[in-house]
């Protein structure tokens, strides 16, 4: 039962993921990231990783790829023109990523993994009866990762930040409110006294 | 038929090698680069939480929540930019960005 689903979830994980480079249009590529990722946290659960899996589909499909959605959306390019020269780089880059892939299933391949490593764990993972994947996580991440998990809360805010900072800007003939100025005003700048003939008015001003 | 780690880390390397390519093929697209990245980086976790319950050892998951968070920012920033260079140039054609002459 397990060796299908994982076969399920590898299959469509790395079709779509095929499907992110190869689609026409941008907007099918997100949505195909967004496929390959729901599938990605399958295998997560398949590996025993629930919480790692929720939070993959949390952020990765709740943010991250309605972000890209978003972008692809709002710019107004010509994306056909963008995949000019497609074809050209085909080869060489079948090449390389031949070369590539055939490199990791060599390492992976031969590579096995010391039986004195099994004996190390640097953090034990406890049972399922005993404490669930979210606690453990939680008591490791809480206690001696607390400074890195500081530090990725303060990778997020500078994330923020900039990205605000890049994107706000001020546009020309704009009237925002200034609280400051209508507060400093004073009564002699504010309301100006005239004295109206009887009968005649004032001429209209061009404000 | 068991399913063990190099399973994953098959699908793992097979992921990884099409992240790279597309970013050879793509060469234009900054978007899909970003994709491709984002696709990286996922071939990446699955290595780390792969080894971590084949090792038995939490902290592996502890680094891909990390990896996580820093693939989160790195995306909010690079589309950030990606608007930026939008709005000053009406393109996002790798090759138009030669503003510094780099």
């Amino acid at each position: 039962m397990t060796a299908l689903f994982f076969y399920l979830f590898s299959t469509v994980t790395v079709a779509s993921a095929f499907m992110v480079i190869a689609a026409r249009n941008p907007v099918h590529s997100v949505l195909y990231l967004i496929l390959a990722f729901v599938n990605a946290a399958g295998l997560f659960l398949l590996m025993g990783a629930e919480f790692l899996a929720m939070i993959l589909v949390v952020v990765y499909v709740g943010a991250v790829a309605v972000l890209f959605l978003f972008v692809v959306m709002m710019l107004d390019v010509d994306f056909a023109e963008l995949r000019q020269g497609y074809l050209n780089y085909l080869p060489v880059g079948a090449l390389i990523g031949l070369i590539f892939l055939v490199e990791l299933v060599l390492v992976v391949s031969t590579w096995t993994v010391s039986p004195t490593a099994l004996q190390l764990p640097l953090a034990g993972s406890p049972t399922v009866e005993a404490l669930t994947n979210t606690e453990a996580i939680g008591r490791v991440l809480y206690t001696r990762y607390a400074y890195f998990f500081q530090a990725s809360g303060l990778i997020l805010l500078v994330a923020m930040i900039g990205a605000i900072v890049l994107t706000l800007r001020d546009r020309v003939g704009v009237r925002r409110q200034i609280i400051a100025v209508q507060v400093a005003r004073t009564p002699e700048e504010a309301v100006e006294m005239r004295s109206v003939p009887s009968g005649r008015g004032l001429p209209e001003e061009v404000s | 038929m068991t399913i063990g780690l190099g399973h994953f880390l098959t699908v793992a390397a097979v992921l990884f090698t099409l992240g790279v390519l597309g970013i050879f093929l793509n060469r234009k697209n900054v978007i899909v680069i970003l994709m491709s990245i984002e696709l990286m980086l996922l071939a990446v976790n699955i290595n780390l939480v792969a080894f971590s319950t084949h090792l038995n050892d939490i902290v592996g998951q502890v680094f891909a929540l990390f990896i996580l968070t820093v693939a989160a920012a790195e995306a909010a920033i690079g589309l950030a930019i990606l608007v930026v260079f939008y709005r000053n140039r009406g393109s996002i054609a790798v090759e138009d960005v030669n503003m510094m002459r780099g």
